[in-house]
């Protein structure tokens, strides 16, 4: 609608902006294509975070707030550190930002803690970019006493992410990739598979990335009755509760990943429920991404 | 023609008709998002004040729940000094311009107007709304004084209508007051929930703008009891009191089958992507929303957050637009000035129907609603006839989206971190209705978060009685 019209109709419409604070990154670092690790400054985050949390953020102010896991952080720097996949349009923007640049918004720590026990012996997956979701609970298991596996998942050799910090935290740290290029060749779920064959006594499994992926771990511990455990991703809005746009069925009953979760346990989710909800907005995601391609390019093209 | 304040005999005041609030052409508002109501003209505003025959006993006052001098407001428009009414109305109400709005006056100020009986009430919220408005648009908005400081310092957790005028209050007092909010903006409700067509945000953000002017300091994305919690607001950041009026923001569910389909929202979903996130801008704002366009919608429920739902359903493009409610249209709690411009604005009221199950196609997008008819039966606890279902009257009710308006519970977030606050058992903070205090020491709350979803007006005077019990706490009964 036209600004004459907003004007003709509402004689008292005042348009004033209210500043918004802006948060500082400080440190932007690509570790595999397209998937970067930025530093921000956070400090009440940094200083409250747990295993297993997650923030909500807004780019710019005309942004959509969207969650990302919080990888670590620094509470003495007062950062929070999140491995950002550019996926669609806010991811693609968040990661084009560097050292300097500011988000207009990050409100944390978002969701229930990771429950960390000494379970025994913990195997800790991550498939894709979810390895650095996986990263925070790896720590927290095997400072909890763990003996830790940690199964690593990449398509391919480039996009292998934290191998050295993965083994830091690991006694046995496999890497396997679907091509073959690099570790173990095929999916999580065969590694986890081959493991659970040789006798090995799993006691615990945390499995975190792509919803088919964390489908097939659950399907792979199920028989064995493995307590199992995923990182739900569905779309958010708020991250605190107060709209359900998160809700996912568990055991029957709904809940609310931003609130509730995002930690569920694997054998109880409706993955296909998951599933069918994250893809509501795919054509509008779709449209998003290339009008912002598209901007880009002509932004390129004039520098 | 105007007639003279200081001349006008009772008999010509009531001779007065209320003047009508003009509006948008319905035709033309449902395709926009701007305010319906355009507000008084300096003209009509004064006539409508004249109708006001200035009581002895102006029991309007009493039927405010923030004790507005509503006859001395009035008076001074009626003479022609807009800006002298709009600062007598700031004397007890900091957001003059929103509940001018958005209060349900035909059940506060307006229901016990004397003239209610043989003529129709002072149409006492439209001046309101012209007093503030008119303050705004002439930039001649006056701060009140402030007291010197006291050197206590008060947090007040979330920055809805409770949280404003309880640190609008403590502020004046001279009380150092900083207000967290879990969202990127400031507002509460006012922000997420109801719609720019009825509240413009820029009103909103000008009004919360005077109390960061005051001194009140706001600190937005951090959510008590996850960034910070109660107890360390005390202990480490050293608050001397803290109020909570974190709202009513849980959304309830129906719990029938297929809830999970696409395109099924809650009210509180629906809303904040259109309100707080602008959807109704995709692409130029990046969050999306169920594309309307040409299809059915149906929100279920009666109050005021389902007529918001539907109305900006129709909005963004929606077919048909309907209203499906268990009960009667008599008995719907939604504000009858809303229900209106609803029915004006071609929203259809399937009443007295109640949803069984969601039905969906094969990628799981809802194609219907499995519905049942009701008819009233014999009175409930409530006082409202019971709606008693038709035997086998189930048909399926074709719509693209569905919206949940049936209310909403309490977050547990503070309950859960702060386990010595008393809860009822709808999770609701319990408080001495006469201080807001809760069972915590130097711990007061106020609003939805004990009542449960209620109005904005009630909220502010929660706030305004917890900043005076909080002041008196704090200055150990020496408070004056």
């Amino acid at each position: 609608m036209s600004k004459h019209l907003r004007k003709q109709l509402c004689p008292f419409h005042i348009r004033k902006k209210t500043t918004t604070p802006m948060y500082k990154i400080v440190s932007a670092q690509l570790l595999a294509e397209n998937i970067k690790k930025i530093e921000i400054e956070a400090p009440r985050i940094a200083k409250k975070r747990k295993a297993g949390q997650f923030v909500m953020l807004r780019v710019e102010p005309n942004g959509e707030r969207i969650p990302l896991t919080i990888a670590g952080s620094d509470p003495e720097k007062g950062t929070v550190m999140l491995i950002v996949q550019g996926m669609g349009k806010s991811t693609r923007a968040l990661n084009l930002k560097e050292v300097g640049d500011t988000i207009a918004d990050i409100v944390g720590p978002l969701g229930t803690p990771s429950h960390i026990e000494n379970f025994g012996t913990a195997v800790s997956i991550g498939g894709g970019v979810g390895t650095a979701i996986a990263y925070p609970t790896a720590v927290a298991l095997k400072d909890a006493g763990n003996y830790v596996i940690t199964i690593n998942g990449a398509r391919s050799k480039e996009l292998v992410i934290l191998e050295n910090e993965m083994k830091a935290v690991s006694d046995e740290a496999y890497i396997t990739t679907d091509d073959g290029s690099y570790g173990f060749h095929g999916f999580v779920t065969q590694k986890l598979q081959e493991l659970i064959d040789s006798d090995k006594k799993i006691d615990f499994v945390l499995a975190i990335g792509p919803i088919p992926m964390m489908k097939a771990v659950a399907d792979v511990t199920r028989p064995y009755n493995i307590k199992t455990v995923v990182s739900l991703n569905p779309i958010m809005v708020d991250g605190t509760g107060m709209c359900g746009g998160c809700r996912v069925t568990v055991n029957n009953e709904v809940k609310f990943a931003c609130v509730d979760g995002p930690e569920f346990d694997a054998h109880l989710v409706d993955f296909k429920n998951l599933s069918d909800r994250n893809k509501h907005y795919l054509p509008q995601e779709k449209s998003s991404l290339e009008a912002f391609a598209e901007h880009k390019c002509h932004l390129q093209q004039s520098l | 023609m105007t007639m003279d304040a200081k001349t006008i005999t009772t008999k010509q005041r009531l001779a007065i008709p209320r003047q009508a609030m003009p509006a948008q052409d319905p035709a033309v508002r449902t395709h926009n998002f701007l305010e319906v109501n355009l507000g008084y003209t300096p003209e009509l505003a004064q006539q409508e004040a004249l109708r006001c025959i200035q009581c002895k006993d102006p029991v309007c006052i009493k039927g405010c729940p923030v004790n507005i001098k509503i006859d001395q407001f009035i008076k001074l428009i009626a003479e022609g000094d807009f800006l002298g009414a709009a600062r007598k109305i700031k004397e007890d109400n900091v957001l003059p311009a929103i509940c001018g709005r958005v209060c349900p006056q035909e059940d506060q100020c307006e229901k016990v107007c004397v003239l209610t009986k043989k003529y129709t009430p002072i149409a006492i919220g439209n001046l309101e709304r012209f007093a503030a408005d008119y303050e705004r648009e002439h930039g001649d908005i006056e701060l009140p004084s402030v007291k010197a400081p006291t050197g206590k310092r008060v947090a007040v957790i979330g920055s809805g209508p409770a949280g404003l005028s309880c640190a609008n209050d403590l502020i004046q007092l001279g009380h150092d007051v900083t207000v967290f909010e879990a969202l990127h903006e400031l507002g509460g409700v006012l922000m997420y929930g109801i719609p720019e067509f009825r509240l413009p945000k820029e009103i909103v953000r000008t009004e919360i703008d005077g109390l960061k002017k005051l001194g009140v300091k706001f600190v937005t994305n951090t959510v008590v009891g996850r960034s910070v919690t109660v107890d360390e607001l005390m202990e480490e950041e050293n608050f001397d009191a803290i109020f909570i009026g974190v709202g009513a923001g849980l959304p309830w569910f129906m719990g029938i089958p297929g809830e999970n389909l696409l395109g099924v929202y809650s009210a509180n979903e629906f809303l904040t992507r259109v309100n707080l996130m602008k959807s109704y801008n995709f692409p130029d704002n990046d969050t999306p929303v169920f594309n309307c366009e040409g299809k059915n919608v149906a929100v279920f429920g009666g109050g005021n957050t389902a007529m918001d739902a539907v109305r900006t359903a129709k909005r963004l493009g929606a077919k048909n637009a309907y209203i499906v409610y268990r009960r009667s249209e008599a008995e719907m709690p939604a504000r009858i000035e809303e229900v209106h411009h609803a029915r004006s604005e071609g929203i259809e009221f399937l009443m007295l129907m109640n949803p069984l199950e969601f039905i969906g196609n094969d990628e799981q997008w809802l194609t219907g609603a499995k519905c049942l008819r009701m008819e009233l039966g014999e009175p409930d606890d409530s006082g409202r006839r019971r709606p008693v279902p038709i035997k086998d009257s189930e048909f399926i009710l074709p719509i693209d989206m569905a919206v949940i308006s049936i209310g909403n519970g309490s977050n547990p977030l503070i309950k859960q971190t702060t386990p010595d606050i008393s809860v009822s058992k709808r999770d609701t903070i319990v408080v001495d209705l006469n201080t807001m205090a809760t069972s915590k020491e130097n711990v007061y709350a106020g609003g939805d978060i004990v009542t449960g979803g209620a109005t904005v007006i009630l909220a502010m005077g929660a706030g305004r009685t917890a900043a005076a019990a909080i002041h008196e706490k704090l200055m150990g009964g020496s408070a004056s």
